[in-house]
């Protein structure tokens, strides 16, 4: 018996000690900041900040702070932005956990979450409580469904697939199509579900269909090998741009090399760190930021960001850059003191969201206005890979 | 090493069967634990003292109390290895919700849904367990330990193509690898990787503490019954308990497929307290989770196990503070207390440390039955 | 064709498996213990060695070497601070450490180098792709030279543990540790040794598999590791040969049941595999069987 209390008390010593540490930390790190000025209204967010999807949870908290420290210096008078992000590992239960964190800490309006799953969650819980909330990348459309408070910057799943087929079937008709997908992930799966209905909906066939479980390290060779087969001549890739890297890698050793289709999630791959982007000449991709355009605002954020985190953005930090001024400028226009709280904001944002009048401009969109179940009205543009560059279509 | 446990299990088996005192002392304090607990925390909740990422964890946490019990019963009492304890977890959850889902539409009295769902998860579970139990629990050691990891992954890779949904008439449809045509959106229940999407909120902490009870009552009454003892005793000895007639296989089989069964149960507690569940959820990772409040709170110490989940659980959220270093912290935390738990010499000086401040009259007993 | 070009494939896989089940074999030899870190030790190699190339410029092979010398390095700290402190506790303390450890790998290598996925540039670049048959039949230099280092290092590993006085100390202390001692076997030493060669043999591993499989974060180890302990079980935990023979095995069975009978299954045929193979043989393929006394 009583190894066991030498063991509870070495177990709730330690524990105890770092309870007492995180207080300490608490009070002299972040309150200094976060409670400093009277006019301030706080942000918060969820994504995956550590685990295989931290890049895209990195990516938006990124994005979004240039944002916020923009606006804040712009108008030091004015609303100041406050904006904390809470890692939620990719993980349902840990983001309902940080959720609830951020509604401690005072949050009134949420950005996120990130990806899809443990946004679905935060939504029916932030339904429940009536936080405002717009997501700048969970595409799932089970994000917004039946959640009239949450609302996506980024185009749907549904939409991506939908609009990929069309594409396909209209600039591509004599092409012999094939799909690897993740079958292990949401995003994924979303988009591959729609993509097979709406190509074989006009009697066409998909030659070959092969999935992978998550793994973005894998050996693809078997899937390559049965698109070969097929003779497949274009594949379309509903994946991330890390096992898209990985795929294209082993084709080429292959010496198979068809024609890739990718879709917003492909952005990034040309910045991947050791990748040999001559892979990427000709892939085609649907996205919505492309960090090689003249534009001249996307020309000024990609050179913050590269200032700031030593790396070029992806998508996923430009859909964060603007879900902060979209929120912002709507905040502006609820007329709203920051002292209201969360409910009353999560109505009045509803509303203007809502509104046929408010849209919001930035480096993904010009003029996205958003429907009442929360979707935003975006069109997907298809851009080509060419000399290290994306052009559009 | 074995031999030393054995002798002191066989000590104290033969002091339970006489006069059943340590099962008395053990039942009283973890009923005492999870009864204070609920009381506390559910106290703290209604003064406002308790936050909302607390209260938000009070579902998860009487899940994780209630796995790491069910677990400690396989790795405890029965002494196997299993990492696949998420497998069952898995099978429960998603049972549980595709039963909910369909019992929603005619019943609207959400304790009886609950009741019924996690039955059916409980019967679902047991029978996994005994479909794998029955081949495996011939295997010793580690390799009962990789084959549940191996059955684990399998449920978990076959969720992956698994979806349900109800078509336009209200009729429930099911279908292997691909979309099921003629399922809009909101009615889909399981859709393969991406698991279930629409789930009613239906877990509360209050139901969630009545599993755990029950889970506690339950292996509580199994470790003190006849059967417990017999298992204990195949643990401490198999050959010895065959000689003396003891079905090895029966009683193996018995305290896997009641700990499947109740990991089922907490897996679909778990499952209906969130609105979406993907089946990457039950990964090893998980499994591991469970299977590290076990240890830490001491194999076969059933109380101590509730204490690790429950500290544990709360652990990655206090650690929130820590900002990017939360999961390092949590690592290092993990190392440290295992080798400050487990490690002879530390664990003496704190022995020592401790009985200054204790009556004397057990000392002389500790230093024999150390050596 | 299509069969040969899969066979190739799976030896390529099952060789990279092969070699890191061997660094879980040995250590599981010599310590009883599952090192779960094990896996995460190979991602430390791969990261160490594309670090050394991409921004110091060093040759790809010099690095290997040198990311092997890291990865020996660490073998023996981790051994020394984290699981020398529970011998003789239990098998599964020094498993939930072990576990414990992999968090902190991965965690460390996400604080150090990033979220970001990196492409590891292959060992054999700049090597042609051998076509046969027509263009039918292809090899990779990566597959090639993965298959040929595993076979190298089983024959050195071999001889090691069955010749030299370190390999046959090895032997004695996974067979009796305290025999071994009375003997006047150093068996801190010899286990010190064992996590240097594990190690060292991840940091291989993690290399070769860079190569053929590029992408690079931090929990790139996590897979291979659960696969290659699949791998070293299903051949006889313990034993040198069972990990190739149960590395190569795995890897075939993997890639064949994806190119043959479903890409989404995949990992639960290999898994079913792995539970009928021990039906049939409790203890691996080549695992030795334990006689129990009373």
């Amino acid at each position: 018996m009583k190894k066991n209390w030498t063991r509870f008390l070495v177990v709730a010593l330690s524990v105890m000690m770092v309870f007492a540490m995180t207080a300490c930390g608490g009070g002299s790190g972040d309150s200094g900041s976060s409670e400093g000025g009277d006019n301030v209204l706080h942000l918060g967010g969820t994504g995956p900040l550590t685990g295989p999807a931290a890049l895209y949870g990195t990516a938006v908290k990124n994005g979004a702070q240039l944002a916020v420290d923009e606006i804040n210096a712009a108008n030091p008078d004015g609303v100041q932005l406050v904006w904390d992000m809470q890692d939620d590992e990719h993980d349902a239960e840990k983001a309902v956990n940080a959720y609830n964190k951020l509604v401690d800490d005072g949050m009134q309006i949420m950005i996120g979450s990130v990806t899809t799953a443990p946004c679905t969650a935060v939504a029916a819980e932030a339904n429940a409580n009536r936080t405002f909330a717009l997501t700048p990348s969970a595409s799932g459309p089970a994000v917004t469904e039946g959640n009239d408070n949450v609302f996506q910057l980024c185009f749907s799943d549904p939409n991506q697939g939908i609009a990929s087929a069309e594409y396909i079937k209209q600039n591509y008709a004599d092409k012999t199509v094939g799909v690897i997908y993740n079958n292990a992930d949401n995003y994924s799966s979303g988009i591959f579900d729609k993509f097979k209905s709406e190509y074989e909906a006009g009697g066409k066939q998909l030659a070959a269909v092969e999935a992978f479980a998550d793994d973005a390290n894998a050996d693809f060779t078997a899937q390559l090998n049965s698109m070969k087969n097929a003779g497949v001549d274009l594949i379309f890739l509903p994946i991330y741009y890390t096992p898209a890297s990985n795929i294209m890698t082993q084709a080429n050793k292959m010496g198979y090399n068809p024609t890739y289709f990718g879709v917003d999630g492909m952005d990034g791959i040309l910045d991947l760190e050791g990748f040999d982007t001559s892979l990427a000449e000709g892939v085609l991709l649907l996205t919505p930021f492309t960090p090689y355009s003249d534009d001249e605002n996307v020309q000024k954020f990609v050179k913050a960001y590269e200032d700031a985190f030593g790396e070029t953005p992806i998508q996923f930090a430009a859909d964060a850059y603007d879900c902060v001024y979209a929120v912002y400028d709507a905040f502006a226009k609820t007329g709203l003191g920051t002292d209201a709280g969360m409910d009353e904001i999560c109505e009045a944002m509803i509303g203007v969201f809502t509104s046929a009048d408010f849209s919001a401009s930035g480096l993904t969109a010009e003029k996205m206005q958003w429907n009442a179940e929360g979707e935003v009205d975006k069109t997907p543009k298809v851009c080509m890979i060419q000399d290290g560059k994306y052009v559009e279509q | 090493m074995a031999e030393k446990r054995f002798k002191m299990n066989t000590k104290k088996l033969l002091k339970g069967a006489v006069k059943g005192s340590e099962y008395k002392k053990e039942a009283l304090i973890s009923y005492g634990i999870l009864i204070i607990g609920y009381i506390l925390l559910q106290l703290g909740a209604m003064a406002g003292m308790i936050g909302h990422n607390l209260q938000g964890q009070f579902v998860p946490i009487c899940v994780y109390v209630s796995l790491a019990i069910s677990l400690n019963l396989v790795v405890g009492i029965s002494g196997e290895l299993s990492l696949g304890h998420a497998g069952f977890m898995a099978v429960g959850a998603f049972t549980g919700i595709l039963v909910a889902r369909v019992l929603e539409r005619s019943l609207s009295f959400t304790p009886l849904i609950l009741i019924i769902a996690i039955l059916a998860a409980a019967f679902m579970a047991s029978i996994a367990g005994f479909i794998i139990g029955i081949p495996i629990l011939g295997l010793r050691g580690d390799y009962l330990a990789i084959v549940t990891l191996a059955f684990g992954e399998i449920v978990r890779n076959i969720m992956n193509v698994i979806y349900f949904g109800f078509d336009s008439n209200g009729k429930l449809r099911f279908a292997f690898n691909h979309t099921i045509d003629g399922v809009a959106n909101q009615d889909r229940i399981i859709t393969g990787a991406i698991g279930a999407t629409g789930v009613t909120k239906m877990a509360s902490f209050t139901a969630a503490a009545l599993l755990t009870a029950f889970t506690l009552f339950v292996v509580l009454n199994l470790k003190n019954s006849k059967q417990g003892r017999a298992i204990m005793s195949i643990r401490d000895n198999r050959i010895a308990g065959e000689s003396i007639g003891l079905n090895v296989k029966k009683y193996k089989l018995m305290a896997f497929v009641v700990s499947a069964a109740l990991a089922g149960m907490a897996g679909c507690m778990f499952g209906l307290n969130y609105s979406t569940l993907a089946p990457i959820k039950f990964n090893f990772n998980t499994s591991v989770l469970v299977l590290v409040f076990v240890v830490l709170g001491g194999i076969g110490n059933i109380w101590g196990g509730m204490i690790a989940a429950a500290l544990l659980t709360v652990l990655p959220e206090a650690l929130r503070q820590f900002a990017d270093y939360r999961m390092l912290t949590y690592a290092i935390v993990l190392i440290v207390v295992m080798i400050c738990t487990y490690n002879p010499t530390i664990k003496a000086r704190v022995n020592m440390f401790m009985d200054r401040f204790k009556p004397k009259k057990k000392k002389a007993k500790t230093g024999k039955e150390a050596a | 064709m299509g069969l040969l070009n899969s066979l190739i494939s799976g030896l390529s896989l099952g060789s990279v498996y092969a070699i890191i089940a061997l660094g879980y074999t040995m250590v599981y030899g010599i310590s009883k213990m599952l090192n779960f870190a094990h896996g995460d030790v190979i991602m430390v190699g791969g990261y160490v060695s594309f670090i050394l190339t991409m921004y110091v410029g060093m040759n790809g092979w010099l690095a290997l070497l040198v990311a092997m010398v890291a990865c020996t390095l660490l073998g023996i700290i981790i051994e020394r601070l984290a699981y020398r402190p529970l011998r003789g506790t239990g098998s599964l303390a020094v498993l939930i450490t072990a576990i414990g450890v992999s968090y902190f790998l991965q965690n460390s290598a996400l604080l150090i180098w990033g979220a970001n996925p990196r492409v590891f540039t292959s060992l054999f670049d700049g090597m042609q792709t051998i076509h046969a048959a027509g263009g039918q039949l292809t090899i990779t230099p990566e597959s090639m030279f993965t298959i040929v280092a595993n076979i190298v290092i089983m024959i050195a590993l071999t001889l090691f543990v069955g010749k030299t006085k370190a390999g046959k100390a090895m032997r004695a202390v996974s067979e009796d540790n305290g025999a071994a001692q009375l003997m006047g076997i150093n068996v801190n030493q010899s286990i010190s040794l064992t996590f240097a060669i594990g190690s060292g043999l991840a940091a291989v591993a993690g290399v070769l598999m860079c190569s053929a499989y590029p992408v690079l974060m931090p929990t790139t180890g996590a897979m291979p590791g659960i696969k290659a302990f699949t791998a070293a079980v299903f051949g006889g935990i313990g034993s040198i040969p069972g990990a190739m023979i149960g590395g190569l095995l795995l890897g075939i069975i993997e890639i064949f049941s994806r190119a043959y009978i479903s890409t989404e299954l995949s990992d639960a045929i290999v898994f079913a595999c792995l539970i009928i193979v021990l039906l049939v043989k409790p203890t691996g393929l080549l695992g030795k069987k334990i006689n129990e006394k009373v």
